[in-house]
Protein backbone atom coordinates (compact mmCIF):
# COMPACT_ATOMS: atom_id res chain seq x y z
CA UNK A 1 0.00 0.00 0.00
CA UNK A 2 1.60 3.25 -1.12
CA UNK A 3 1.51 5.92 1.53
CA UNK A 4 1.74 9.62 0.90
CA UNK A 5 5.23 10.88 1.64
CA UNK A 6 5.02 13.10 4.71
CA UNK A 7 7.58 13.97 7.36
CA UNK A 8 10.13 11.25 8.03
CA UNK A 9 9.56 9.59 11.38
CA UNK A 10 12.45 9.19 13.77
CA UNK A 11 13.01 5.78 15.36
CA UNK A 12 12.36 7.30 18.79
CA UNK A 13 9.04 8.85 17.74
CA UNK A 14 7.96 5.62 16.09
CA UNK A 15 8.72 3.73 19.28
CA UNK A 16 6.85 6.29 21.37
CA UNK A 17 3.76 6.22 19.18
CA UNK A 18 3.69 2.42 19.11
CA UNK A 19 3.99 2.37 22.87
CA UNK A 20 1.18 4.92 23.19
CA UNK A 21 -1.04 2.75 20.96
CA UNK A 22 -0.37 -0.24 23.22
CA UNK A 23 -1.20 1.76 26.33
CA UNK A 24 -4.47 2.88 24.70
CA UNK A 25 -5.26 -0.80 24.09
CA UNK A 26 -4.52 -1.72 27.68
CA UNK A 27 -6.78 1.07 28.91
CA UNK A 28 -9.56 0.04 26.53
CA UNK A 29 -9.46 -3.58 27.68
CA UNK A 30 -9.29 -2.61 31.37
CA UNK A 31 -12.07 -0.03 31.02
CA UNK A 32 -14.46 -2.33 29.16
CA UNK A 33 -13.69 -5.12 31.64
CA UNK A 34 -14.37 -2.95 34.67
CA UNK A 35 -17.46 -1.49 33.05
CA UNK A 36 -18.68 -4.81 31.61
CA UNK A 37 -19.28 -2.75 28.48
CA UNK A 38 -19.24 -3.42 24.75
CA UNK A 39 -17.22 -2.09 21.82
CA UNK A 40 -13.78 -3.28 22.81
CA UNK A 41 -13.04 -4.41 19.23
CA UNK A 42 -13.61 -1.02 17.63
CA UNK A 43 -11.53 0.64 20.33
CA UNK A 44 -8.59 -1.66 19.64
CA UNK A 45 -8.77 -1.18 15.88
CA UNK A 46 -8.16 2.57 16.05
CA UNK A 47 -5.39 2.60 18.68
CA UNK A 48 -2.63 3.57 16.24
CA UNK A 49 -4.84 6.20 14.59
CA UNK A 50 -5.44 7.89 17.95
CA UNK A 51 -1.81 7.47 18.99
CA UNK A 52 -0.46 9.18 15.88
CA UNK A 53 -3.06 11.95 16.04
CA UNK A 54 -2.68 12.75 19.74
CA UNK A 55 0.96 11.73 20.00
CA UNK A 56 2.21 13.88 17.16
CA UNK A 57 -0.21 15.39 14.65
CA UNK A 58 -2.85 17.37 16.53
CA UNK A 59 -1.98 20.87 17.68
CA UNK A 60 -3.64 20.75 21.09
CA UNK A 61 -2.72 21.96 24.56
CA UNK A 62 -3.87 19.70 27.39
CA UNK A 63 -3.36 22.55 29.88
CA UNK A 64 -5.44 24.90 27.71
CA UNK A 65 -8.03 22.64 26.07
CA UNK A 66 -10.15 25.51 24.70
CA UNK A 67 -7.24 27.35 23.07
CA UNK A 68 -9.01 29.04 20.17
CA UNK A 69 -6.88 27.88 17.23
CA UNK A 70 -6.38 24.31 18.44
CA UNK A 71 -6.96 21.54 15.93
CA UNK A 72 -10.36 19.95 16.42
CA UNK A 73 -10.85 16.21 16.67
CA UNK A 74 -14.26 14.58 16.29
CA UNK A 75 -14.68 10.88 17.01
CA UNK A 76 -17.81 10.16 15.04
CA UNK A 77 -17.76 6.46 15.98
CA UNK A 78 -18.78 7.49 19.47
CA UNK A 79 -19.24 3.93 20.72
CA UNK A 80 -15.46 3.52 20.70
CA UNK A 81 -15.13 6.31 23.25
CA UNK A 82 -12.96 4.28 25.64
CA UNK A 83 -10.05 4.77 23.24
CA UNK A 84 -10.60 8.51 23.05
CA UNK A 85 -10.91 8.94 26.81
CA UNK A 86 -7.75 6.85 27.19
CA UNK A 87 -5.65 8.92 24.82
CA UNK A 88 -6.93 12.18 26.32
CA UNK A 89 -5.92 10.98 29.77
CA UNK A 90 -2.56 9.79 28.41
CA UNK A 91 -2.02 13.28 26.99
CA UNK A 92 -2.89 14.84 30.34
CA UNK A 93 -6.27 16.40 29.59
CA UNK A 94 -7.50 14.75 32.78
CA UNK A 95 -6.04 12.28 35.28
CA UNK A 96 -5.54 8.68 34.22
CA UNK A 97 -7.37 7.67 37.39
CA UNK A 98 -10.57 9.14 35.91
CA UNK A 99 -10.62 6.27 33.42
CA UNK A 100 -11.60 4.00 36.30
CA UNK A 101 -14.95 5.78 36.48
CA UNK A 102 -15.83 4.95 32.86
CA UNK A 103 -19.45 3.82 32.51
CA UNK A 104 -20.11 3.84 36.25
CA UNK A 105 -23.01 5.48 38.06
CA UNK A 106 -22.56 9.25 38.16
CA UNK A 107 -19.45 9.33 35.95
CA UNK A 108 -18.80 12.03 33.37
CA UNK A 109 -17.32 9.34 31.10
CA UNK A 110 -20.45 7.89 29.52
CA UNK A 111 -20.50 4.97 27.12
CA UNK A 112 -20.56 7.15 24.03
CA UNK A 113 -18.38 10.23 23.52
CA UNK A 114 -19.60 12.94 25.88
CA UNK A 115 -18.31 16.50 25.97
CA UNK A 116 -19.94 17.74 29.17
CA UNK A 117 -17.26 18.17 31.78
CA UNK A 118 -14.66 16.17 29.84
CA UNK A 119 -11.66 18.29 28.87
CA UNK A 120 -10.48 17.74 25.32
CA UNK A 121 -13.75 16.39 23.91
CA UNK A 122 -14.97 18.81 21.24
CA UNK A 123 -18.39 17.34 20.73
CA UNK A 124 -20.58 14.47 21.78
CA UNK A 125 -21.37 11.65 19.41
CA UNK A 126 -22.95 8.23 19.62
CA UNK A 127 -25.66 8.34 17.01
CA UNK A 128 -23.74 7.41 13.90
CA UNK A 129 -23.48 9.82 11.01
CA UNK A 130 -23.48 12.98 13.12
CA UNK A 131 -19.76 13.66 13.47
CA UNK A 132 -18.74 14.49 9.94
CA UNK A 133 -21.34 17.24 9.32
CA UNK A 134 -20.24 18.90 12.58
CA UNK A 135 -16.59 18.49 11.61
CA UNK A 136 -17.36 20.09 8.24
CA UNK A 137 -18.92 23.09 10.00
CA UNK A 138 -15.86 23.38 12.21
CA UNK A 139 -13.63 23.19 9.14
CA UNK A 140 -15.57 26.00 7.49
CA UNK A 141 -14.96 28.16 10.56
CA UNK A 142 -11.39 26.84 10.81
CA UNK A 143 -10.56 28.06 7.33
CA UNK A 144 -11.10 31.61 8.59
CA UNK A 145 -9.70 31.03 12.08
CA UNK A 146 -6.69 28.93 11.01
CA UNK A 147 -7.26 25.55 12.56
CA UNK A 148 -7.58 22.04 11.17
CA UNK A 149 -10.22 19.40 11.80
CA UNK A 150 -9.77 15.63 11.97
CA UNK A 151 -12.66 13.21 12.12
CA UNK A 152 -12.60 9.44 12.59
CA UNK A 153 -15.49 7.47 11.09
CA UNK A 154 -16.24 3.81 11.39
CA UNK A 155 -16.87 1.80 8.26
CA UNK A 156 -20.34 0.76 9.39
CA UNK A 157 -21.39 4.34 9.87
CA UNK A 158 -20.66 5.04 6.22
CA UNK A 159 -24.10 3.45 5.74
CA UNK A 160 -25.60 6.67 7.11
CA UNK A 161 -26.71 9.05 4.36
CA UNK A 162 -25.80 12.10 6.43
CA UNK A 163 -22.11 11.26 5.92
CA UNK A 164 -22.55 11.45 2.18
CA UNK A 165 -24.37 14.76 2.48
CA UNK A 166 -21.35 16.01 4.40
CA UNK A 167 -18.93 14.43 1.94
CA UNK A 168 -20.62 16.30 -0.91
CA UNK A 169 -20.56 19.51 1.13
CA UNK A 170 -16.88 19.30 2.08
CA UNK A 171 -15.85 18.50 -1.48
CA UNK A 172 -17.97 21.30 -2.89
CA UNK A 173 -16.62 23.83 -0.40
CA UNK A 174 -13.04 22.64 -0.87
CA UNK A 175 -12.48 22.12 2.85
CA UNK A 176 -8.79 21.29 2.63
CA UNK A 177 -8.36 21.71 6.39
CA UNK A 178 -10.66 18.72 6.97
CA UNK A 179 -9.28 15.18 7.19
CA UNK A 180 -11.41 12.08 7.61
CA UNK A 181 -9.85 8.83 8.73
CA UNK A 182 -11.98 5.75 8.24
CA UNK A 183 -11.30 2.95 10.69
CA UNK A 184 -11.95 0.31 8.05
CA UNK A 185 -11.99 -2.82 10.19
CA UNK A 186 -14.53 -4.51 7.87
CA UNK A 187 -16.91 -5.61 10.62
CA UNK A 188 -20.05 -3.80 11.66
CA UNK A 189 -22.81 -4.54 14.10
CA UNK A 190 -24.40 -7.68 12.68
CA UNK A 191 -21.82 -8.92 10.22
CA UNK A 192 -19.06 -8.03 7.84
CA UNK A 193 -19.36 -4.82 5.86
CA UNK A 194 -19.52 -6.90 2.70
CA UNK A 195 -22.45 -8.90 4.04
CA UNK A 196 -24.44 -6.02 5.52
CA UNK A 197 -24.09 -3.18 3.01
CA UNK A 198 -21.16 -3.22 0.64
CA UNK A 199 -18.92 -0.14 0.71
CA UNK A 200 -16.42 -1.32 -1.88
CA UNK A 201 -14.89 0.54 -3.65
CA UNK A 202 -14.71 2.88 -0.67
CA UNK A 203 -11.67 4.78 -1.89
CA UNK A 204 -13.36 5.57 -5.20
CA UNK A 205 -16.54 6.73 -3.51
CA UNK A 206 -14.74 9.41 -1.51
CA UNK A 207 -12.62 10.40 -4.50
CA UNK A 208 -15.72 10.83 -6.63
CA UNK A 209 -17.20 13.13 -3.95
CA UNK A 210 -14.28 15.51 -4.43
CA UNK A 211 -11.88 14.24 -1.77
CA UNK A 212 -8.23 13.32 -2.17
CA UNK A 213 -8.10 9.81 -0.84
CA UNK A 214 -5.26 7.62 0.37
CA UNK A 215 -5.21 4.10 1.75
CA UNK A 216 -2.88 3.08 4.54
CA UNK A 217 -2.31 0.18 6.88
CA UNK A 218 -4.07 1.58 9.93
CA UNK A 219 -1.78 -0.28 12.32
CA UNK A 220 1.44 0.94 10.69
CA UNK A 221 2.44 3.96 12.75
CA UNK A 222 4.96 5.03 10.14
CA UNK A 223 2.38 4.96 7.33
CA UNK A 224 -0.22 6.84 9.41
CA UNK A 225 2.38 9.38 10.44
CA UNK A 226 3.42 9.88 6.86
CA UNK A 227 -0.16 10.36 5.64
CA UNK A 228 -1.32 12.56 8.50
CA UNK A 229 1.70 14.85 8.32
CA UNK A 230 1.10 15.43 4.61
CA UNK A 231 -2.48 16.66 4.78
CA UNK A 232 -4.01 18.18 2.82
CA UNK A 233 -3.00 15.63 0.24
CA UNK A 234 -4.15 18.05 -2.44
CA UNK A 235 -4.69 21.79 -2.35
CA UNK A 236 -8.36 22.72 -2.36
CA UNK A 237 -9.63 19.26 -1.43
CA UNK A 238 -10.58 17.58 1.83
CA UNK A 239 -8.55 14.47 2.63
CA UNK A 240 -9.91 11.00 3.26
CA UNK A 241 -7.58 8.36 4.65
CA UNK A 242 -8.96 4.87 4.42
CA UNK A 243 -7.13 3.10 7.22
CA UNK A 244 -7.27 -0.66 6.80
CA UNK A 245 -7.51 -2.06 10.29
CA UNK A 246 -8.37 -5.22 12.15
CA UNK A 247 -11.25 -5.31 14.58
CA UNK A 248 -9.92 -6.38 17.99
CA UNK A 249 -6.32 -5.75 16.89
CA UNK A 250 -3.68 -6.70 19.44
CA UNK A 251 -5.54 -9.47 21.24
CA UNK A 252 -5.23 -12.66 19.22
CA UNK A 253 -8.62 -14.14 19.99
CA UNK A 254 -10.44 -10.85 19.41
CA UNK A 255 -9.01 -10.13 15.99
CA UNK A 256 -11.49 -10.19 13.09
CA UNK A 257 -14.24 -11.37 15.47
CA UNK A 258 -17.72 -9.85 15.36
CA UNK A 259 -18.32 -11.19 18.89
CA UNK A 260 -15.98 -8.54 20.30
CA UNK A 261 -18.16 -5.75 19.05
CA UNK A 262 -20.34 -6.74 21.98
CA UNK A 263 -18.57 -8.99 24.43
CA UNK A 264 -16.85 -7.53 27.43
CA UNK A 265 -13.54 -9.16 28.35
CA UNK A 266 -13.79 -10.93 31.71
CA UNK A 267 -12.19 -13.70 33.75
CA UNK A 268 -9.62 -15.83 32.01
CA UNK A 269 -10.19 -14.03 28.68
CA UNK A 270 -9.41 -10.74 30.34
CA UNK A 271 -6.23 -12.10 31.89
CA UNK A 272 -5.09 -13.47 28.52
CA UNK A 273 -5.86 -10.19 26.77
CA UNK A 274 -3.88 -8.18 29.31
CA UNK A 275 -0.98 -10.65 29.18
CA UNK A 276 -0.81 -10.40 25.40
CA UNK A 277 -0.95 -6.61 25.39
CA UNK A 278 1.56 -6.23 28.22
CA UNK A 279 3.89 -8.57 26.38
CA UNK A 280 3.73 -6.36 23.31
CA UNK A 281 3.96 -3.18 25.34
CA UNK A 282 7.33 -4.19 26.72
CA UNK B 1 -43.59 37.82 8.93
CA UNK B 2 -41.15 36.20 6.53
CA UNK B 3 -40.19 39.61 5.20
CA UNK B 4 -39.91 41.02 8.73
CA UNK B 5 -37.58 38.15 9.64
CA UNK B 6 -35.25 38.61 6.69
CA UNK B 7 -35.20 42.42 7.01
CA UNK B 8 -34.37 42.09 10.67
CA UNK B 9 -31.69 39.46 10.04
CA UNK B 10 -29.95 41.65 7.47
CA UNK B 11 -29.94 44.59 9.89
CA UNK B 12 -28.61 42.44 12.72
CA UNK B 13 -25.96 40.80 10.53
CA UNK B 14 -24.61 44.22 9.59
CA UNK B 15 -23.93 44.81 13.29
CA UNK B 16 -22.78 41.32 14.28
CA UNK B 17 -20.23 39.48 12.18
CA UNK B 18 -20.96 36.18 13.89
CA UNK B 19 -24.37 35.87 12.23
CA UNK B 20 -24.61 33.37 9.38
CA UNK B 21 -27.54 32.09 7.32
CA UNK B 22 -27.80 28.57 5.93
CA UNK B 23 -30.63 27.39 3.73
CA UNK B 24 -31.68 23.96 2.56
CA UNK B 25 -31.95 25.27 -1.01
CA UNK B 26 -35.16 27.21 -0.34
CA UNK B 27 -36.08 30.87 -0.01
CA UNK B 28 -36.23 32.08 -3.62
CA UNK B 29 -36.95 35.80 -3.60
CA UNK B 30 -36.22 36.27 0.11
CA UNK B 31 -32.66 35.14 0.81
CA UNK B 32 -31.04 37.25 -1.90
CA UNK B 33 -30.46 40.45 0.11
CA UNK B 34 -28.66 38.57 2.86
CA UNK B 35 -26.71 36.49 0.33
CA UNK B 36 -25.62 39.59 -1.59
CA UNK B 37 -24.81 41.63 1.51
CA UNK B 38 -22.86 38.90 3.31
CA UNK B 39 -21.67 36.43 0.70
CA UNK B 40 -19.16 34.71 3.00
CA UNK B 41 -21.79 34.30 5.71
CA UNK B 42 -24.46 32.78 3.50
CA UNK B 43 -24.40 29.06 2.70
CA UNK B 44 -26.84 27.16 0.58
CA UNK B 45 -26.33 23.68 2.00
CA UNK B 46 -28.29 22.06 -0.79
CA UNK B 47 -31.21 19.73 -0.23
CA UNK B 48 -29.50 18.15 2.77
CA UNK B 49 -30.99 19.24 6.06
CA UNK B 50 -29.18 16.72 8.25
CA UNK B 51 -25.83 18.00 7.06
CA UNK B 52 -27.03 21.60 7.22
CA UNK B 53 -27.85 21.19 10.89
CA UNK B 54 -24.56 19.43 11.62
CA UNK B 55 -22.53 22.08 9.80
CA UNK B 56 -24.43 24.78 11.69
CA UNK B 57 -23.54 23.01 14.94
CA UNK B 58 -19.85 22.91 14.01
CA UNK B 59 -19.92 26.59 13.07
CA UNK B 60 -21.72 27.50 16.28
CA UNK B 61 -19.19 25.52 18.33
CA UNK B 62 -16.59 27.73 16.62
CA UNK B 63 -18.23 30.97 17.71
CA UNK B 64 -20.85 31.65 15.02
CA UNK B 65 -24.57 32.37 15.36
CA UNK B 66 -26.15 30.28 12.64
CA UNK B 67 -29.71 30.51 11.35
CA UNK B 68 -30.80 27.39 9.45
CA UNK B 69 -33.69 28.09 7.15
CA UNK B 70 -36.17 26.00 5.26
CA UNK B 71 -39.91 25.46 5.03
CA UNK B 72 -42.51 23.31 6.74
CA UNK B 73 -41.00 20.19 8.39
CA UNK B 74 -37.71 20.14 6.52
CA UNK B 75 -35.53 22.09 8.99
CA UNK B 76 -37.12 20.40 12.02
CA UNK B 77 -38.49 16.87 11.71
CA UNK B 78 -36.24 15.84 8.84
CA UNK B 79 -33.16 16.48 10.96
CA UNK B 80 -34.67 16.12 14.42
CA UNK B 81 -31.89 14.00 15.90
CA UNK B 82 -29.25 16.37 14.57
CA UNK B 83 -31.03 19.22 16.38
CA UNK B 84 -31.32 17.20 19.57
CA UNK B 85 -27.76 15.87 19.76
CA UNK B 86 -26.16 18.95 18.19
CA UNK B 87 -27.39 22.43 19.12
CA UNK B 88 -29.56 21.26 22.03
CA UNK B 89 -27.05 19.00 23.79
CA UNK B 90 -24.15 21.36 23.11
CA UNK B 91 -26.37 24.32 24.04
CA UNK B 92 -24.98 26.28 21.17
CA UNK B 93 -26.10 29.09 18.88
CA UNK B 94 -28.07 27.41 16.13
CA UNK B 95 -31.42 29.06 15.43
CA UNK B 96 -33.70 26.82 13.39
CA UNK B 97 -36.18 28.78 11.27
CA UNK B 98 -39.17 27.34 9.47
CA UNK B 99 -41.54 29.22 7.23
CA UNK B 100 -44.98 27.77 6.70
CA UNK B 101 -45.90 26.81 10.25
CA UNK B 102 -49.33 25.15 10.31
CA UNK B 103 -51.38 24.93 7.13
CA UNK B 104 -49.73 27.84 5.31
CA UNK B 105 -48.77 25.52 2.45
CA UNK B 106 -52.20 23.93 2.56
CA UNK B 107 -52.62 23.22 -1.12
CA UNK B 108 -49.19 21.59 -1.35
CA UNK B 109 -50.42 18.64 0.65
CA UNK B 110 -49.69 16.75 3.83
CA UNK B 111 -45.91 16.70 3.38
CA UNK B 112 -45.91 20.51 3.65
CA UNK B 113 -48.22 20.83 6.66
CA UNK B 114 -46.15 21.66 9.76
CA UNK B 115 -48.67 20.58 12.33
CA UNK B 116 -46.65 18.72 14.98
CA UNK B 117 -43.48 20.82 15.05
CA UNK B 118 -44.28 22.78 18.21
CA UNK B 119 -44.99 19.58 20.13
CA UNK B 120 -41.80 17.92 18.99
CA UNK B 121 -39.52 20.91 19.38
CA UNK B 122 -41.01 21.80 22.75
CA UNK B 123 -39.85 18.44 24.06
CA UNK B 124 -36.18 19.13 23.36
CA UNK B 125 -34.05 20.31 26.30
CA UNK B 126 -32.35 23.73 26.05
CA UNK B 127 -34.40 24.73 23.01
CA UNK B 128 -36.34 28.01 23.13
CA UNK B 129 -39.44 27.74 20.94
CA UNK B 130 -40.91 30.90 19.45
CA UNK B 131 -43.88 31.43 17.13
CA UNK B 132 -44.39 35.18 16.62
CA UNK B 133 -47.89 36.43 15.90
CA UNK B 134 -47.26 39.33 13.57
CA UNK B 135 -44.45 41.25 11.84
CA UNK B 136 -43.73 43.35 14.92
CA UNK B 137 -43.26 40.27 17.08
CA UNK B 138 -41.15 38.67 14.36
CA UNK B 139 -38.71 41.57 14.23
CA UNK B 140 -38.44 41.63 18.00
CA UNK B 141 -38.10 37.85 18.24
CA UNK B 142 -35.29 37.76 15.68
CA UNK B 143 -33.36 40.34 17.70
CA UNK B 144 -34.03 38.46 20.91
CA UNK B 145 -32.84 35.16 19.43
CA UNK B 146 -29.56 36.71 18.35
CA UNK B 147 -29.09 38.03 21.88
CA UNK B 148 -30.05 34.67 23.40
CA UNK B 149 -26.99 32.47 24.04
CA UNK B 150 -28.34 29.06 23.07
CA UNK B 151 -30.40 27.17 20.52
CA UNK B 152 -33.85 28.19 19.39
CA UNK B 153 -36.66 27.30 17.02
CA UNK B 154 -38.41 30.16 15.24
CA UNK B 155 -41.68 29.16 13.63
CA UNK B 156 -42.90 31.64 11.07
CA UNK B 157 -46.07 31.86 9.02
CA UNK B 158 -45.72 33.31 5.57
CA UNK B 159 -45.39 36.62 3.84
CA UNK B 160 -48.09 39.25 4.13
CA UNK B 161 -49.59 38.76 7.58
CA UNK B 162 -50.97 42.07 8.88
CA UNK B 163 -49.58 43.85 11.87
CA UNK B 164 -51.90 43.13 14.79
CA UNK B 165 -50.21 45.11 17.56
CA UNK B 166 -51.09 48.77 17.56
CA UNK B 167 -48.02 50.78 18.46
CA UNK B 168 -44.68 49.60 19.80
CA UNK B 169 -44.40 46.35 21.76
CA UNK B 170 -42.32 45.42 24.77
CA UNK B 171 -41.15 42.03 23.63
CA UNK B 172 -39.35 39.66 25.88
CA UNK B 173 -38.82 35.93 25.31
CA UNK B 174 -41.02 33.90 27.62
CA UNK B 175 -43.40 36.78 28.39
CA UNK B 176 -46.84 36.81 26.79
CA UNK B 177 -48.06 40.06 25.28
CA UNK B 178 -51.54 41.25 26.25
CA UNK B 179 -53.36 42.87 23.34
CA UNK B 180 -56.49 43.67 25.30
CA UNK B 181 -57.80 42.94 28.75
CA UNK B 182 -61.14 41.41 29.67
CA UNK B 183 -62.93 39.61 32.45
CA UNK B 184 -65.10 36.82 30.97
CA UNK B 185 -62.45 34.73 29.27
CA UNK B 186 -58.89 34.73 27.93
CA UNK B 187 -57.91 33.85 24.41
CA UNK B 188 -54.31 32.67 24.15
CA UNK B 189 -52.96 32.54 20.64
CA UNK B 190 -49.60 31.48 19.27
CA UNK B 191 -48.01 32.16 15.90
CA UNK B 192 -50.00 33.22 12.88
CA UNK B 193 -53.38 32.69 14.55
CA UNK B 194 -53.01 36.06 16.28
CA UNK B 195 -54.96 38.04 13.69
CA UNK B 196 -57.77 35.44 13.76
CA UNK B 197 -57.82 35.48 17.56
CA UNK B 198 -57.90 39.27 17.53
CA UNK B 199 -60.89 39.24 15.15
CA UNK B 200 -62.64 36.69 17.36
CA UNK B 201 -61.98 38.84 20.44
CA UNK B 202 -63.49 41.86 18.73
CA UNK B 203 -66.60 39.93 17.71
CA UNK B 204 -67.04 38.60 21.24
CA UNK B 205 -66.66 42.08 22.65
CA UNK B 206 -69.35 43.38 20.28
CA UNK B 207 -71.58 40.64 21.65
CA UNK B 208 -70.96 41.78 25.19
CA UNK B 209 -68.40 39.16 26.15
CA UNK B 210 -65.34 40.71 27.74
CA UNK B 211 -62.25 39.05 26.39
CA UNK B 212 -58.57 39.14 27.33
CA UNK B 213 -56.22 38.38 24.43
CA UNK B 214 -52.70 37.10 24.98
CA UNK B 215 -50.14 36.48 22.28
CA UNK B 216 -48.06 33.54 23.55
CA UNK B 217 -45.20 34.02 21.10
CA UNK B 218 -42.87 31.91 23.22
CA UNK B 219 -44.16 28.37 23.61
CA UNK B 220 -41.08 27.38 25.60
CA UNK B 221 -40.27 28.62 28.17
CA UNK B 222 -43.95 29.25 28.76
CA UNK B 223 -45.25 32.30 30.58
CA UNK B 224 -46.74 30.45 33.55
CA UNK B 225 -47.58 33.65 35.42
CA UNK B 226 -49.70 34.98 32.56
CA UNK B 227 -51.62 31.69 32.34
CA UNK B 228 -52.28 31.54 36.07
CA UNK B 229 -53.36 35.18 36.14
CA UNK B 230 -55.72 34.55 33.22
CA UNK B 231 -57.18 31.50 34.96
CA UNK B 232 -57.70 33.41 38.20
CA UNK B 233 -59.02 36.60 36.59
CA UNK B 234 -61.26 35.22 33.85
CA UNK B 235 -62.05 31.59 34.75
CA UNK B 236 -61.90 30.35 31.14
CA UNK B 237 -58.87 29.99 28.88
CA UNK B 238 -59.23 29.23 25.19
CA UNK B 239 -56.02 28.35 23.36
CA UNK B 240 -55.80 28.88 19.61
CA UNK B 241 -53.07 27.36 17.51
CA UNK B 242 -52.50 26.33 13.93
CA UNK B 243 -51.09 23.03 15.14
CA UNK B 244 -52.26 19.70 16.42
CA UNK B 245 -53.99 19.91 19.81
CA UNK B 246 -51.66 17.09 20.82
CA UNK B 247 -48.57 18.51 22.40
CA UNK B 248 -48.70 22.11 21.26
CA UNK B 249 -49.73 25.34 22.97
CA UNK B 250 -52.99 23.91 24.30
CA UNK B 251 -51.19 20.98 25.85
CA UNK B 252 -48.55 23.23 27.35
CA UNK B 253 -51.24 25.43 28.92
CA UNK B 254 -53.10 22.34 30.14
CA UNK B 255 -49.94 21.12 31.87
CA UNK B 256 -49.67 24.40 33.74
CA UNK B 257 -53.35 24.44 34.73
CA UNK B 258 -53.29 20.81 35.84
CA UNK B 259 -50.35 21.42 38.14
CA UNK B 260 -51.71 24.73 39.50
CA UNK B 261 -55.41 24.04 39.96
CA UNK B 262 -57.35 27.23 40.21
CA UNK B 263 -60.89 26.64 41.41
CA UNK B 264 -63.36 26.70 38.58
CA UNK B 265 -60.95 27.59 35.81
CA UNK B 266 -61.69 25.82 32.53
CA UNK B 267 -59.65 25.24 29.42
CA UNK B 268 -60.77 24.83 25.82
CA UNK B 269 -58.16 23.95 23.22
CA UNK B 270 -58.83 25.01 19.65
CA UNK B 271 -56.46 23.58 17.08
CA UNK B 272 -56.11 20.81 14.56
CA UNK B 273 -57.11 17.27 15.42
CA UNK B 274 -54.30 14.71 15.54
CA UNK B 275 -55.02 13.65 11.98
CA UNK B 276 -53.59 14.14 8.53
CA UNK B 277 -55.16 16.71 6.27
CA UNK B 278 -55.27 14.89 2.97
CA UNK B 279 -57.43 17.26 0.95
CA UNK B 280 -56.02 20.14 -1.01
CA UNK B 281 -57.04 23.59 0.06
CA UNK B 282 -55.80 27.06 0.75
CA UNK B 283 -54.68 27.83 4.26
CA UNK B 284 -57.82 29.83 5.03
CA UNK B 285 -60.08 27.14 3.58
CA UNK B 286 -58.44 24.35 5.56
CA UNK B 287 -58.24 26.43 8.75
CA UNK B 288 -61.97 27.11 8.54
CA UNK B 289 -62.64 23.38 8.00
CA UNK B 290 -61.02 22.75 11.38
CA UNK B 291 -62.70 25.55 13.29
CA UNK B 292 -59.77 27.94 13.08
CA UNK B 293 -61.66 30.92 11.61
CA UNK B 294 -62.75 33.85 13.77
CA UNK B 295 -66.42 32.93 13.22
CA UNK B 296 -65.86 29.32 14.21
CA UNK B 297 -63.87 30.33 17.30
CA UNK B 298 -66.66 32.69 18.37
CA UNK B 299 -69.26 29.94 17.83
CA UNK B 300 -67.40 27.38 19.86
CA UNK B 301 -66.91 29.84 22.71
CA UNK B 302 -70.62 30.72 22.69
CA UNK B 303 -71.49 27.02 22.68
CA UNK B 304 -69.30 26.54 25.72
CA UNK B 305 -71.14 29.30 27.54
CA UNK B 306 -74.55 27.95 26.51
CA UNK B 307 -73.56 24.60 27.92
CA UNK B 308 -72.93 26.40 31.17
CA UNK B 309 -69.46 25.05 31.35
CA UNK B 310 -68.52 28.37 32.79
CA UNK B 311 -70.06 30.27 35.63
CA UNK B 312 -72.23 33.12 34.48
Amino acid sequence: MASPAGEPISPALKRDLEALAQRIRLHVVRMTNRAKSSHVGGGLSMAEILAVLYGHVLRVRPDDPCWSTRDRFVLSKGHACAGLYAVLAERGFFPLADLETFYTDGSRLAGHVTHTGVAGVECSTGSLGHGLPIAAGMALAGREQSFRVFCVLSDGECDEGSNWEAALFAGHHKLENLTVIIDYNKIQSLGSVDEVLRLHPLHDKWTSFGWRTAEVDGHDVEALHSALTSVPLAAGQPTCIVAHTVKGKGVSFMEHQLLWHYRSPAGEEYDRAIAELEGKAR
Amino acid sequence: VRTAFFDSLVTLAARDERIMLMTGDLGFGVIETFARSFPTRFINAGVAEQNMTGVATGLALSGKIVFTYSIANFPTLRCLEQIRNGPCYHNTNVKVVSVGGGLIYGSLGMSHHATEDLAVMRALPNLTVVAPGDPAETTAATEALVALDGPAYLRLGRAGEPRVHQGPIEFSLGKALMLCDGSDLTLISTGGMLVTADNAAQQLRRDGISCRLLSMHTVKPLDVDAILAAAADTGLIVTIEEHSVTGGLGSAVAEVMAEHPIAGALLKRIGLPSAFVSRAGSRDYLAAQYGLSADAIVSSIKALRRNELIKE
